[in-house]
């Protein structure tokens, strides 16, 4: 059974709110691209949106999103309740005060920073203290799940950790490595400047360390959906998991992989020698290969589910599959979206390219199709399953829940696919207005950000079917004895040895080594460098 | 453990595709020294305005006839904000902002960088089509950041 329901259940409810608030700030932001007048539409309230939307959905959606969803999954998984549970909800406290903070500060109009908040845009310091405890409340959480785990492991010698937990655990020291980047920056830089503490701070030194977080956070999203689409999704389908070994050794290229990554945000970035751009383009592109092994192991598992439904043919397994199961249609397409934006991302990471699409709105089109489906439409999938099993209620409304992945994936096609176009054809990412006072350049773009407010329009109906549903279920749902969660067995058994894969410890010290090849030495170069801090500036 | 035939097939295809991205990109920086604008070089952003490498703002042409365009950004204009350069000759940008992070990018063309307080970027292009091409930015620095952008004229001398 699941342990700790009412704290996993917390965490996603925190989550789903965060998600509702987001949603609403995202529909304003998609009309007001497409120069659609609504009555309280104001750049100030465009910029403060993109910032609340971006903080809600990327950080506190997913954070607490995956929160609780590691715990349901580590506890069942493990057989037994979290090890320290007072900590762990000391930790949920923490990072449920620390939101509380950075909200107040963006709602209030403080931060208006949006989610990179790079320096000298200077937020309230409380937007900064409030993000640093939403993080802490994250590593205390993790704390837990690795002690818990430990506690098992003494238990069980010798016994491969159930492959749930294995990737939850990668989660965990993923984000243990990339949040060393982000808290240096907030207490070394941004908390003491913003207390007037320090009169100035140096922007580059902000983004190298900003991005050594934030491109391992994109695995801190996605490293848990691929934990679904492992060792849930092809259970749910019908089928069985294609293979275990291999799904271990994904979890432990992206220990090894997802930090020394980072410069291939910074492209475009004066101060930063080409060669170490380089280098980090090289690994960028190494860290496909996982991904591409998952799609493989995925799809083979879902073929496995396709046949053991009857299918015969090459391709009637894919017609056989439950389209109209919530959770696994949200997840297939989901999948397909992903698909999209995986080559989109290695078209961003290459060298060369990346001047094309560097901050257009192409770039808004690919992380839609990444966190925002492969991560964010998983995740309502696995609440549709999860939610009702938590509380123990039937899921409410389920012809909403049944529409909405489909809604999801049309108004997520029409919003990406114009906003890759209108992209490369460089209109910017993030600006309130996109006429640039009816420059010829900027007429060419107009019909297409109308297809981007249509798509986000039907994305806003989408969400709310979630909402209406994970409402619905959470108050009025019909109490009932719900399935107990299981996870898919693999095709060839469940692994009774130990492979190289298992050795966790060993792949994080190939990380931490990998890490420090990658950054010590163009940090300590920069620090070397005679540099000149800025000041803090507010123009909002 | 053990492996799938299937499975093998696959992982050395995509290990082949990474291989033939990154053979690309390699050709590209090799061959046609297409690198990012990684120009290394610092400024006081509190000074700038008096830096003697800001100063004078504008189009020079220097004695090999190559063009150097030196500018500023600042919330929420770029100075100057109209510029004539020569098509078919390298123009070379040095971009230094006097507040906060801006972007720099010539829409429709590959020209692109970041604007940094404290940083010089810096960058050489050729503009092969004359016409009238607009900059904007690129990185969100204020309540303004949208009507930020400037025009470049590129002229003549097909």
């Amino acid at each position: 059974m699941i342990h700790n329901r009412r704290l996993a259940t917390a965490n996603i409810g925190v989550a789903v709110v965060a998600f509702g608030i987001a949603t609403f700030m995202a529909l304003m932001q998609a009309l007001s691209r497409a120069s659609l007048d609504l009555p309280w539409r104001s750049a100030k309230m465009y910029y403060l949106s993109v910032t609340g939307h971006g903080v809600l959905m990327a950080i506190v959606f997913t954070t607490f999103f995956i929160m609780g969803l590691g715990i349901a999954f580590t506890t069942r998984a493990l057989e037994r309740p979290l090890k320290w549970p007072r900590v762990a909800w000391a930790g949920f406290w923490i990072a449920a005060v620390g939101t509380a903070m950075v909200a107040w500060a963006i709602l209030w109009g403080k931060a208006t920073v949006l989610y990179t908040f790079y320096p000298p845009l200077q937020a309230h310091s409380a937007f900064y203290i409030g993000a640093t405890l939403l993080v802490v409340g994250s590593w205390v959480w993790g704390a837990v799940i690795i002690a818990s785990y430990f506690a098992w492991k003494k238990d069980n010698p010798g016994t491969p950790v159930p492959l749930a937990v294995h990737g939850i655990l990668t989660t965990i020291i993923v984000w243990y490595l990339a949040t060393v980047g982000v808290a240096s920056e907030m207490l070394f830089q941004l908390i003491p400047w913003s207390l007037g503490l320090k009169e100035t701070v140096d922007p580059l030194l902000a983004r190298m360390l900003f991005w050594f977080f934030g491109h391992p956070l994109v695995y801190f999203w996605l490293i848990p959906a691929y934990v679904v689409w492992y060792s849930v999704v092809p259970r749910e389908a019908g089928g069985k998991l294609f293979s275990d070994p291999l799904a271990r050794m994904v979890f432990a290229l992206f220990i090894i992989l997802s930090t020394p990554v980072g410069f291939h945000h910074q492209f475009m970035d004066p101060g930063i020698s080409a060669g170490w751009k380089l280098a980090h383009t090289v690994t960028t592109f190494a860290i496909l290969f996982p991904s591409f092994v998952t799609a493989f192991t995925v799809t083979a598992s879902l073929e496995v589910a396709g046949r053991m439904r009857g299918a015969r043919g090459l391709f009637d397994w894919i017609a056989k599959l439950p389209w109209n199961n919530p959770m696994v249609a949200a997840v297939l397409l989901s999948m397909i979206l992903f698909a999209v934006g995986g080559f989109g991302g290695a078209i961003n990471a290459a060298y060369g390219m990346n001047a094309v699409v560097h901050n257009t709105a192409w770039i808004q089109g690919h992380f839609h199709l990444t966190v925002g489906s492969a991560v964010a439409l998983t995740f309502m999938g696995v609440a549709y399953w999860l939610v009702p099993k938590l509380v123990g209620r039937d899921l409410e409304l389920g012809l909403l829940a049944k529409w909405q992945p489909y809604l999801w994936f049309v108004g997520m096609l029409l919003f990406s696919i114009s906003n890759h176009i209108t992209g490369i054809m460089g209109m910017p990412r993030r600006v309130y207005e996109t006429s640039y006072g009816g420059s010829l350049a900027a007429t060419q773009w107009e019909g297409l950000t109308l297809i981007s407010a249509a798509g986000g329009v039907l994305l806003f109906v989408s969400a709310s079917f979630f909402l209406l549903s994970m409402l619905g279920t959470v108050l009025a749902g019909p109490k009932a004895e719900q399935p107990t969660l299981e996870f898919a067995e693999p095709l060839e058994g469940e692994p009774t040895k130990l492979v190289v894969f298992d050795r966790i410890w060993a792949w994080v010290v190939v990380a931490v080594i990998l890490v420090a090849i990658a950054y010590a030495y163009p940090l300590a170069d920069h620090l070397a460098m005679e540099t000149f801090g800025s000041p803090g500036y507010k123009p909002f | 453990m053990h492996v799938h035939l299937y499975e093998r097939i696959w992982m050395w295809g995509a290990g082949a595709i990474i291989v033939v991205f990154l053979g690309a990109i390699a050709f590209a920086t090799v061959s046609q020294g297409r690198l990012p604008p990684s120009h290394v070089e610092t400024v006081d952003p509190r000074n700038v305005w008096s830096d003697a490498r800001f100063a004078q703002r504008g189009v020079t042409t220097n004695p090999d006839g190559s063009v150097e365009v030196t500018m500023l950004a600042m919330m929420f204009a770029f100075q100057p904000n109209e510029i004539r350069v020569p098509a078919n000759t390298p123009v070379t940008f040095r971009i230094a902002s006097a507040d906060v992070v801006h972007g720099f990018q010539i829409v429709g063309t590959n020209g692109n960088t970041m604007v940094i307080p404290g940083y010089v970027s810096q960058f050489t292009m050729t503009f092969d089509e004359p016409g009238e091409y607009l900059i904007t930015c690129n990185e969100y620095c204020g309540l303004g950041h949208h009507n930020m952008g400037a025009t470049l004229i590129v002229e003549g001398g097909v």
